[in-house]
Order: C-alpha cells, then structure tokens, then sequence
C-alpha cells in the first residue's frame, strides 16, 4: 500500500512512456535540455543553481515514493550530509568540486545503510515517521559536533574548484553543475526502467505476491534506499558548492519535508515532476523572499495543503493523463507496447 | 540521594508532556489511522493561547486551562470536517502530507502575527511557592503538572475502558468494517475523537505556557521526539504511549544531569532506543504486528 498506488494510477512515466508517440518524448527531452541550457540567462544564476539541487533531491525521493512505495521523510540527513562531507573534502582536500560532491554522495549512501536497515521494517507511515526520527538524530550529531560542522555557524567559505577554472560566478558553476545533475537524473531514469526497478514497482504494488516470488523484498528496498540517498547526497553535495557555505538547515526536517512537497507538486511517481515541482517551489521562494515577504511556510504550506486536497496527481500527472485520454480518442487505444 | 530524586522528578514532568501529546495522537491513530503531523503545532497553538488570552484578554491560568483546550478542540473538529474527511479513504500518507502542510501554515501564521521571540508566563497565582516532600523540595508548579497529566492519562485510560463511547471507539479500532456491520455509526465518532485529541495537545500546550518558552516554534522539534516515543511504545496503543512518554522523559532527564558533559546522549537517547526497539520488537513494545502491508 503506498501513496502511489491507492488511487488506482499506475506510475505515469512508464504509463505516459509508453503511451506517447516516440517524437513527443524526443521532443520533451529536447525541450527539457534546452530548458536546462537557457535557465541562468531567464533567472538569477543563483537560483538557477538551486534549482538543479533540488531537482535532484527530488527526483531522488520520488525514486523511493514513487517506485518503492515508501515516503521518506528523513531525506535531509543525506542531503544535509552530504552537503557536509563534500564542504568538508573541499576544503580540506582541495580536489575539483565533482569529486567532493561524489564524496559526500558515497558518505550520505554509507549513513543510508544503517538507517535504511532499520527503516525499511516498517511500510507506509511508521516508514516515514522513522526515517523523520532518524534525520532528526543525525540533525542533533551534527549540532553537537561543532568543530566539524560549525554547529550554528556552519560550515564556511567552501571553495569550489574545477581544473584551475574561475567558477566563483554562479552563472559559469551553473554550467560545470548541469553534467552532474544529468547524469544523477539519467541514473534515476535507469534505475526506474531497469529489471531492478520493474521488482521495486511490483513490490510496491503487491509486497507478498513479490516475496512470494522470491524477491528478498527487504533487500531491494534497502538498495533502493541506498541507491536514492546517493542522489540526494549528490544534489546536497552540489547545494554546498552552489552556496559556498552549509548550514544546519540541511540537516532539518523542513528540509525533507520541502523535497516532498517538490514530488507531490510535480506528481508521484512520474520522476520528471519532481524536476518541475523543484523548478517551481524554488522559484516562488526566491520570489516571496525577494518580495520581502517573511512567512514563506504560511504561502508553500497552503499550497500543499490545496495540492494534497485536489491535485493530487501533480503537474506531470495531470498532464500525462490529459494526453493519454486525448490519445485514446484519437487514436485506437494500443495497450501493452513497451 | 535527594538529586537522584530531583533528577527523576523532572524527568516525569517533562514526561508528562510527551505522554498528553502522545496520548493525543495515538488516540487520534487507533480511530482514523491518521498520524498527525501538526500535533506540535496543535501544543504551539495552547502555549500561545494561553499567553494571548491573558495578555489581550485579561483571562488568567485557570480560565486558560479550559478555554484553551475547548476552542482547540473545536477547531480539530473543523479540520478534521473540511481537511481530514476528504483525504480518509485515501492512503494514510496523504493526511500525514495534509498535516504536515498545517503545520507550516499554522507555525508562519504566528510566526507573523506575533514574531518568533519567546514569551515569558507567569506561574499561575497559588502554585507560585514550592512543595515539601521531606527530603527535598519541589516547584508546587511542577508538581501539579504531574498530577494533573497523570489525572488526565488515567482519566482518558477509563473513558476508553469503562464507558459505552470508550468501548465503541476500542472496537472501531480493532474491527471498524465489523463494528459497522454490528449497526454501530463509526462515523459520527470519528470527528469528536479528532478534536479530543487536539484538545490534548492543547492542554499540553497550556500546562507548557509558564514553564517552557512560548514561541512559533516550540512544537517543531517536539513533535519529532513525541513521534519517536509513540513507535517505541506502539502507535495506537494507548497505555504504550503513555508509559514511553514517561519513560523517555526520565531517560531524557538522568541523561542531562549525569552525563552532562555528553548533552548529544539526552537529545537522541530517544531515537537511539527507537532504534534498538525496532530491531527488537517492530511494532513497539506495547503494540501489536498488523498484518503486512
């Protein structure tokens, strides 16, 4: 039983996927690239960068949520961790950003291992409330460990170096950040139509017809867990090269919380809304803030709330359903290719 | 011997408030399964009441005492009509998600009325001096926070056990299709058994005013420890809730007093023993397997 599934909607991507003719999603993808190769000439470059952080993160949670069946909402200790450990390789080791980004993704997956064991014994909302308990845990580690982490300081004047390369303008870290998150996002899409990720949906949808296959249903949903925690770390990882400066705010569960929404906004299950949600979430802040209003929870939380009520099937949900009904009127409906 | 008693008698109290809100939301659980993410909010909510009806209002302690729980109380009926009701057929997650976007509204909504600095309360007239128990000492405050909390759980305790609503919202929880089945309207308890549970958090919240800061955000971090507390004793289990939430109270107190030089023990003992308890019993100690879902 998972959010995905009760209302009877099978996950949209591999519905939509498979439902649009192939030039609309090499249109889609060209779009999209060409979305992501525009963005810092439309936004400030900064915001631009956040975008791709959260893009990741969101995708990345979606991968659990969506395709697992499970809503974590601890994933700021990865995030946040990694966040941490790439700041810290960074300035302690001072090798090219990617590879402090990799580092801290490894060292967010490493935490994944234990709190995923423990985690995946639980389903559905003790799921999430577990892994909220445990991201609360390694929130207070991180408080209490001030000489590695600055405690309420932070961790400060994280360089970002690339070969030699002057990347200290956001417009040109934009450009040396947007391989990374490809790749992190084509991973995401791997994992999801590979054999693995076909057993993750089918334990998703039904975990005792899965185990009684013989599928080790714990198993895979700890290397799923392991596997989206690596993703996050990769856009935490990113977000503390992006900002130069890592805060406890990482490790906090409104962070978690904000990845969520991100998927729930661009629609469960569907992996590229995530993507648009990320896109849109960061967007509106930077314009609340910038607009000088404080209380930017008051605006996102009742956004969520609207959203859980009524559209619940999110951005990319709602699109791919309007093409698909359009398609079955247009075109004879052909199910079961792909 | 007489600190070792202190340290104790403030680990029950801070347990007091972590068995009202876990109390609160395990009863909310067993009728709706809905895990209330706004509960720390809903505590929040009772604190800055209490200091709002005195500072605009005038309207002491007491009065607060049962005010505060009744108005919130009413208020958890009117989410759970308009917010909570649409979303119950629906997998839990999406109410968790529900509430969870009510506790940015309501936390951004004070938050922007009245700031984020901390309100100081008065202690309420007549529990200003201290008790004596012989050996020690202790704040009368304090001591009636105990006993007040202890009177509400055992009261809760006998409502569910001994009385005809107790014994329908019990089998609602076990059975709900069957108790349906048995002619037993389910629904019409369920909105009175939501705003119940608010009003405890609100009477939490209340009691919390003169002890603890009053501010936006006192129930944010909260919530997450009471959360914790209810897997270890078992969501839905009511006598679980309340002996955790005493438990790791006295846990959380004997940890800052004796190893005080360590304070990262007594802020994450509690998702250390949460973690142990799953290894050991993953559905709490007091609670019972549910089929696999």
């Amino acid at each position: 039983m998972s959010v995905a599934t009760k209302p009877r909607r099978a996950p949209s991507l591999l519905r939509a996927a498979s439902g649009a003719p192939p030039w609309l999603r090499w249109a889609l993808l060209a779009a999209g690239l060409a979305v992501a190769l525009w963005l810092p000439n439309g936004l400030y470059p900064a915001v631009a960068v956040d975008i791709l952080c959260w893009a990741l993160f969101a995708v990345a949670v979606d991968l659990l949520l969506g395709y697992t069946g499970l809503l974590s909402f601890g994933h700021a200790a990865f995030w946040g961790t990694s966040a941490y450990a790439s700041g810290l390789v960074a300035i302690h080791a001072g090798v090219p950003f990617p590879v402090a980004v990799l580092a801290g993704a490894l060292v967010a997956a490493a935490l994944a291992v234990p709190i995923g064991y423990l985690a995946v014994r639980r389903t559905g909302i003790y799921f999430a409330m577990v892994t909220l308990a445990f991201a609360q845990l390694v929130y207070y580690v991180a408080n209490n460990r001030r000489g590695l982490t600055g405690g309420e300081n932070g961790l400060q004047s994280v360089p970002r170096e690339l070969f030699g390369l002057d990347l200290t303008d956001a417009y040109y870290f934009y450009y040396a950040a947007l391989p990374v998150v490809l790749l992190g996002l084509w991973a995401a899409w791997r994992i999801v139509n590979s054999p693995f990720g076909r057993v993750l949906v089918g334990i998703r949808d039904n975990p005792a017809r899965a185990r009684a296959l013989g599928y080790p249903v714990h198993r895979y949903k700890l290397l799923a867990f392991v596997l989206s925690a690596f993703l996050a770390g990769l856009g935490g990882g990113l977000f503390a090269m992006g900002h130069r400066f890592v805060t406890l705010d990482t490790l906090h569960w409104t962070t978690s919380g904000k990845a969520v929404v991100m998927v729930v906004l661009g629609g469960i299950g569907t992996l590229w809304g995530g993507v648009l949600g990320a896109g849109l979430l960061v967007r509106l802040e930077d314009w609340l803030s910038f607009s000088g209003f404080e209380a930017v929870g008051l605006v996102t939380g009742a956004l969520f709330v609207v959203v859980v009520l009524v559209f619940r099937r999110g951005l990319w949900g709602t699109a791919a359903d309007l093409l698909r009904r359009r398609a079955r009127k247009s075109v004879a409906p052909s199910e079961g290719d792909g | 011997m007489s600190s070792f008693l202190q340290h104790t008698f403030d680990g029950l109290v801070s347990g007091a408030f972590l068995a009202l809100l876990a109390l609160g939301l395990s009863v909310i659980f067993g009728m709706l399964r809905v895990v209330n993410f706004a509960h720390g909010a809903c505590y929040m909510l009772g604190a800055v009441g209490t200091y709002l009806l005195l500072t605009e209002f005038g309207i002491p302690f007491w009065w607060a005492l049962l005010i505060v729980p009744l108005v919130l109380g009413a208020f958890g009926m009117a989410v759970e009509r308009t917010l909570v009701h649409p979303l119950a057929r629906l997998d839990p997650l999406y109410n968790f998600l529900l509430t969870f976007g009510l506790t940015l509204v309501l936390q951004d909504l004070v938050k922007l009325r009245y700031g984020t600095t901390s309100s100081p309360y008065a202690t309420p007239a007549g529990l200003t001096g201290t008790v004596d128990f012989g050996l020690f000492d202790f704040p009368a405050y304090r001591v009636f926070v105990l006993a007040f909390a202890a009177v509400a759980c055992a009261g809760v305790w006998w409502l569910l056990g001994h009385t005809r609503v107790g014994m329908v919202v019990r089998a609602a929880t076990e059975r709900p299709e069957l108790t349906r089945a048995l002619g037993i309207d389910v629904g019409r308890w369920v909105t009175p058994v939501f705003g119940f549970g608010i009003a405890l958090a609100a009477v939490a919240g209340v009691l919390a005013a003169p002890m603890r800061a009053v501010n936006p955000l006192m129930g944010a971090d909260l919530v997450i420890v009471v959360f914790a507390v209810v897997v270890i004793g078992g969501l839905g289990s009511i006598f679980g809730s309340v002996a955790a939430g005493f438990g790791i109270g006295l846990v959380q107190a004997w940890g800052e007093s004796y190893l005080d030089q360590w304070p990262i023990v007594a802020q994450t003992s509690v998702f250390v023993i949460m973690a142990v308890v799953l290894l050991w019993r993953p559905a709490g100690l007091f609670g019972r397997e549910e089929a696999p879902a």
